[in-house]
Parts: structure tokens; sequence; C-alpha cells
């Protein structure tokens, strides 16, 4: 109801402010000289962005401090006596009980006379603040455009000042995603740093035994943390899946992109993206309770012993993970080679696969690199197949068949059930982290500096 | 074979350079085609057109942007194959053979007829690479020796091998608009064509290297034959023997190049020779 009133009058407020700014430069403009610098629809805008800072402001400082000034007033209408009776949760309770009454939504048990009275109260408080609030925000709005209109002018630059604002709320926005990305990031440094108090880096980067002792206790009996078998068991589980999806991904996109018809291509291609839309849990399960046995049935036929959850069922059920990924960003990155290429091969004699082999793959292979390391950063991410599908055994071992682990699986492992942050338990969490992290922005700025060669050569 | 004695009236009309015809109607016919219609979706590209290549010369084809010449050019050696939504009817013969039956070899017949296209499309290889690109996958040669023989003669004959003998090994691409004209002309001829098609070959090149390319098609010209598109009357004039002129999607007129370009039987023609349409 609140927020409703807020935007209508906020919408009317913007409104008028537009009509008068556009109205006004429209009647300062009549005369042979008095040509407007900025058409009269930039005028209005900079009316309506006048009008919306201060209306902006009050607002925000309401929804900033009106809590806290709510908060007070509600305390003073505790009677001091019962105040003082109360011990801190109770006095929370309570006032969280009189909030209730005032929004009307009643109360469990019978309320106490102070807290009916008090509720009572804080529904009159509340209605006039709101009503101030308002009345406060509309009237400098109101101001606002009465300073906004005694500027325009026929040489008023409205236009070049409302792209400067526009300008400036890009710049905000983009400002949010980058600080974000150093938020996380610097918070990863600093508790890895503090990980790194317990155990010395290069335990941790080149110990070959990862054995974290959960104490329960806190103190003492830190355990082993080396890398070593979980990289590996990355490394490993990422090369199968590459190994998979590879040569299915791309195979699949020099068909899309080279011999199908266009109206096959329409339909395949969402299809095989489907497959990049099923959630990874559901790959996961796939690959416990289907691949997983598979496997291993094939392995007791031919005499090998196969394990129903390994290195190699993750990154087999990981590598069809990735098909779609590498085939439809090769098929575009193909289809992006001119057909100027192609018909100039074709020209001199040459077959399709000799075009395709000779020329397009050369031309594209930039970007097909590019996409393959992509998508190697989106295999050392994943998690939830490896989660169930690998056996979670965190020791250096060689054979694929048996069950590994991966960071990934490790981080889960370390910061599921409880967890404190003190001891470098569930600290290391943030040091692997942080080693993912550099993995896959290494692999990433590489794949971005390949794309961004491959689209010079042609564009 | 006989398609050429068939057309009666430029021969009757040409009786002072009865010479000249003579020779060029006595020519085999390598390429002849009878009532091409080209359409690209529902649009239809090119009207009708019949007309016969002959062996060992120059035929042009002249006319205004858009009338469908690069089009008629693609259908000679099934480029328009690889264009979506092109169709093509009516017959066309190489030596003969129909070039559009099913039982016929695209990539035998596209290394038997060679193209140079309208816009320059150096592959992203070296030079050397480009040229060598053609007799590699055809084993013409059989040695690196070889090769490099082929990739300097064919320089040379673009009239390009001045320029880049020091860059052999730096991309085609970083080559200029005329110089990239001319290794595509160089990769066209190295892997040895019976027909070249030249779409608009000098469009990018200043006067010295369109001469070098004259002299270059003039020499080709006694052992292959040649189809050239070209925007310059001048150039039509000088190298062509036969001239074929095309308007809105249709042959309006075939013949004797010296023939087409002094007496003309049709109004049209004579316009766009006098440069009235365009
Ligand atoms: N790939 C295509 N798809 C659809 N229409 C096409 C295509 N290529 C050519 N056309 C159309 O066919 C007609 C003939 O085009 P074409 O390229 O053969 O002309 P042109 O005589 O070579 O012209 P120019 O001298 O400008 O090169 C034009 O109307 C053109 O718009
Ligand atoms: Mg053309």
């Amino acid at each position: 109801m609140n927020s409703l009133v807020v935007a209508a009058v906020l919408l009317v407020l913007l409104g008028l402010a537009y009509q008068v700014g556009w109205s006004r430069s429209r009647t300062v403009a009549v005369g042979a000289d008095r040509r407007l610098h900025s058409r009269p629809a930039y005028h209005g805008t900079l009316a309506a962005i006048w009008v919306l800072v201060p209306v902006a402001l009050v607002l925000g400082l309401w929804a900033l401090f009106g809590p806290g000034v709510t908060d007070s007033y509600i305390r003073s209408q505790i009677p001091a006596d019962v105040a003082a009776s109360l011990e801190p949760a109770q006095l929370n309770n309570a006032m969280a009980r009189i909030r209730s009454i005032a929004s009307g939504y009643g109360v469990l048990g019978e309320p106490q006379p102070f807290e009916n009275q008090a509720g009572q109260a804080l529904r009159q408080f509340q209605l006039i603040s709101f009503l101030i609030v308002i009345a406060a925000a509309a009237g400098l709005g109101v101001l606002a455009l009465f300073a906004a209109r005694r500027r325009i002018t026929p040489a008023l630059r409205a236009r070049n000042q409302v792209e400067a604002v526009v300008n400036a709320l890009l710049v905000a926005c983009s400002a949010v995603a980058i600080l974000t990305t150093i938020g996380i990031v610097v918070s990863l440094l600093f508790e890895a740093i503090r990980f790194f108090t317990f155990i010395s880096p290069v335990d941790f980067f080149f110990g070959t035994v990862w054995n974290p002792r959960f104490s329960t206790t806190g103190t003492g009996g830190e355990g082993d943390y080396g890398l070593i078998p979980l990289l590996w068991g990355t490394v490993m589980v990422a090369f199968i899946a590459m190994f998979v999806a590879v040569p299915v991904g791309l195979m699949s996109a020099i068909y899309l992109s080279q011999y199908a018809h266009p109206r096959l291509r329409s339909t395949v291609k969402p299809i095989i993206e489907v497959l990049a839309g099923i959630p990874t849990i559901v790959y996961g399960f796939f690959a416990l309770v289907t691949v997983g046995p598979f496997l291993s049935g094939i392995g007791n036929a031919v005499g090998l012993d196969i394990r129903a959850t390994s290195a190699a069922t993750a990154g087999l059920v990981m590598g069809i993970m990735i098909i779609p990924f590498i085939s439809s960003l090769s098929d575009d990155i193909l289809r992006q080679v001119p057909k100027s290429l192609r018909d100039g091969s074709l020209g001199l004699g040459a077959t399709r696969s000799e075009t395709i082999r000779k020329v397009i793959l050369p031309a594209a292979l930039p970007g097909i690199v590019g996409a393959f390391l992509l998508a190697i950063s989106r295999a050392i991410g994943e998690t939830m197949i490896v989660v169930l599908a690998a056996g979670n055994s965190p020791i250096l071992r060689l054979n694929p068949f048996e069950p590994t682990s991966t960071v990934t699986v490790t981080i889960v492992n370390q910061l599921t059930g409880d967890t404190d942050f003190a001891g470098p338990q569930s600290l290391v969490a943030f040091a692997l982290g942080l080693t993912l992290f550099a993995m896959t922005l290494v692999l990433n700025v590489a794949a971005l500096l390949i794309v961004r060669r491959f689209r010079e050569q042609y564009e | 074979m006989d398609m050429i004695a068939g057309r009666g009236n430029m021969a009757e009309q040409n009786t002072d350079k009865a010479a000249k015809v003579d020779t060029l109607s006595d020519r085999r016919v390598r390429v002849s085609t009878r009532d091409v219609c080209v359409f690209y979706g529902e649009k239809q590209a090119l009207y009708d057109v019949s007309i016969d290549v002959p062996d060992r010369a120059v035929t042009s084809f002249i006319g205004p942007s858009g009338c469908g010449k690069s089009t008629f050019l693609r259908c000679i050696n099934r480029m328009n194959d690889t264009i979506e939504g092109a169709r093509v009817t009516g017959k066309i013969d190489l030596d003969g053979d129909d070039v559009y039956d099913p039982s016929l070899d695209v990539v035998e017949l596209r290394s038997r007829i060679g193209m140079v296209f309208q816009k320059p499309n150096p592959f992203p290889k070296s030079v050397y690479e480009n040229i060598a690109y053609g007799p590699k996958i055809h084993g013409l040669a059989n040695s690196k020796s070889d090769l490099d023989e082929i990739v300097v003669s064919s320089l040379r004959k673009a009239g390009l091998f001045e320029e880049v003998k020091d860059r052999l090994h730096e991309p085609g691409t970083g080559l200029s608009g005329g110089q990239q004209q001319r290794l595509c002309i160089a990769r066209a001829i190295a892997v040895g064509p019976e027909v070249i098609l030249m779409d608009e070959p000098c469009s990018a090149l200043d006067p010295i290297a369109t001469a070098v390319i004259e002299e270059l098609i003039d020499e080709l010209r006694e052992n292959f034959t040649i189809v050239i598109v070209t925007h310059s009357m001048q150039q039509a004039a000088r190298v062509s023997q036969k001239t074929a002129f095309f308007h809105l999607g249709k042959l309006i007129e075939e013949g004797p190049t010296e023939q087409i370009f002094t007496n003309p039987v049709h109004k049209q023609t004579q316009d766009y020779i006098m440069g009235r349409i365009g």
C-alpha cells in the first residue's frame, strides 16, 4: 500500500516535471533568433531528473534511518517500569509483538495492555511519519521542479546534461558488477591468508596428503592439507571430460555448420543446447545410477576392476555435459568464417572435407581453442557431478578407474556440517576456492585473448 | 557444336570483319548454355540465357550492375550450389557433357573450371600457402622445388612476384586490395584449369597492374578458354574476342567483340556502350 502510494506520487511528479520542462522549453524558444540548443524532450527529461534526485534522496534517507527512528519510538512507548523488568530478549520480543499489533496481523496469545496501547500509538506514528516523508519528498520535488524550470533557456545544454546522467548511470551499473567481483576476490584472499597462518603455503601447495582431521575441540590436531591429490583429481576428471567432449562436440559443430541443411540445423541445434540446460545434479545422479554401474559391468565382463564411482565415471558424464557447450560455441565460430573463403577453396576444386580441414578449421582455430578453454574452466569448476560420481576419495592415484576427489568436492565437504571458520578445517575452503578461481581465471583470460585475436582477423 | 554458325545475323553484319568472325566461329565450343534461368528463392535473377563460349578465346560479359553477370558466371562451375536457395534450370555443357548431370563430379569440374571471385578472398595463410594450396590438393607438384616453381611462376604471371618476393611467408590477408586480387588470380591459374572464369579481375587495379593482367589474359588465351566479367568497355574491347551484353537478367546481345562495339543490333546495347544506361 505504502509503496504503491510512493510509486504513484513519484510517477505523477516525474510526468509533471517532464511536461513542464517540455512546454517551458518550447515557450522560451519563440522568436526567430532563439533556437533551442536541445530538443524539448531533453529539457523534459532533464527536469524529471532534477525532480527525481531530491525525492530519491528523501526516500532513501527514510529507508536508511526510518527503521531506527521507529524502533526508538516503540521503545519510548513501552512504560519504563515494564522495560526495566524485561530481559533484552524479552524486550525484543515485546517490540516485535507491538509491531505486529500495529500492522494488524494480530499476535499469539492475549496482548498485554501496554502492548495494545503502544501498538495503537505506533500505528499513528507510522501514518504520520509516512505522510511527513511523502510530503517532504513531494515538496522538495516541486521546489526542484521550479528551480529546473527557471534554468530553462534556449541555450541550456539539456541534451549534453541528460547524456552525462545516462552515462553516469551506466558506469554505476557496471561498477556494481566490478565491485562485487573485487569484493569476492578480496574476501577469498583475506580468508585464505588466515588459513595460511595455520598451514604454510608450501605444505598446502606441495603436500601430497589430504587428511584434514576434524577436531571437535578446535585446538591442535590440524591434519594434512596437501593440495596435490585434489588438483590431480580435478585435472584428471577435466581431462577425461575433454577427451569425451572435444571430438564429439567438434565433429557435431562441423556437421552442423558445414554439412547440415539449414532446416535440420535449426531444429538440431536447439535440441543440443537443451543438453546444456539440464541441471548438473541430474547429470550427477545419471552418473551414479546408470553410467557408474554400466562402466563397472563392462569392467567385470573384460576382467578389469572398475569401480562404479570413479574419475572415469565423473569425467565421462561431465564430458557429455560439456558437449553442447563446445559444439554450440564452435558452430558459431565456424559459421563466422566468411563464406568467401569456403567458396575460394571449393572454386579451386577442393572437396568439402579438404576445405574444412585446410581452410575453415585453421581460420577458426583460435576461436575454437578459446571455446575449448572455456569448456575446461567449466569442467574444473563443476561440482555436482563429481560430488556424486567421483567417489570422494582424496588420495593420489593414477588409475582413472579408482575413486578420486576434486577441489570443488573438497570445498563442499569442508563446509558442510558445523563450521566455525576459526580453524583450518573450514578456512581451507577459501584457499581451495582461491586456487580454483586462479585456475579458471587464467583459462578464461587466455580464452578471451585468443577469441579476440580471432575476431580482429575478420571484422 | 554449330551453334555459333546458327546465329546468322552476326556473321552477315560483319562482312568487313569476316576474317575475325570466321576464326571465332571455327573455334570449338567449350561451354554452351541453353535457356539457363537462375532463381534466388522466389526471385528470378537470370532469364533464358543461351550462349556459346569458344575455346582458346576471351569472352567478356558486360552489363549494368546487378544484371546477373556474376550469377551466370557462377552457374558455369556450379558455385551457385553453395548459395542457399539458389536454383538453376536449363542446360550447361562443358565439352558436350552436362555440367548439372547428377553423376558428374563437382570437385573435378571445378578443378577444370577455375574461378577468380569478384571480391578478393585470400585464405588467412601465407602468400606462398595461398598459391600452393590448389597444386597441393591436386597433387600437381612432386617435390618442394616443383611447388616453389609453380608458386613463383604463378605470381610472376599475375604480375605480383616482384612486390611480394620478400614476403612470401607473410599472411596473404595483409596485402593491399589490388595485391590480393592478383594473388587470387595467381591462385586460380596455379592449378592449371582449362577454363578460367574471372569476375572483374581488375576492379581494384591501377592502369599498370591492369595492363599486366590483360597481358596475362592474352597469353592464357593461347591455351585456355577465358570468360571475363568487366565494367570497363575499353577492357572488354581490348582483351576479348567475343562479348555478351546482359541487362536485367536477360542476355540482350552477343557476338564478336568488334561487332558489338562498332555495330550493335540492339539499341540497349548501343546505349550501354555509349554510357547511356548503367
Ligand atoms: N546470394 C544471392 N541471394 C539473392 N539474390 C542474389 C544473390 N546474389 C545475387 N543476387 C541477385 O541477383 C541479381 C544479379 O546479381 P549478380 O551478382 O549476378 O549481378 P552482377 O551483374 O554481377 O552485378 P555487379 O556488376 O554489381 O557485380 C541481383 O539482383 C542480385 O540482387
Ligand atoms: Mg558481379
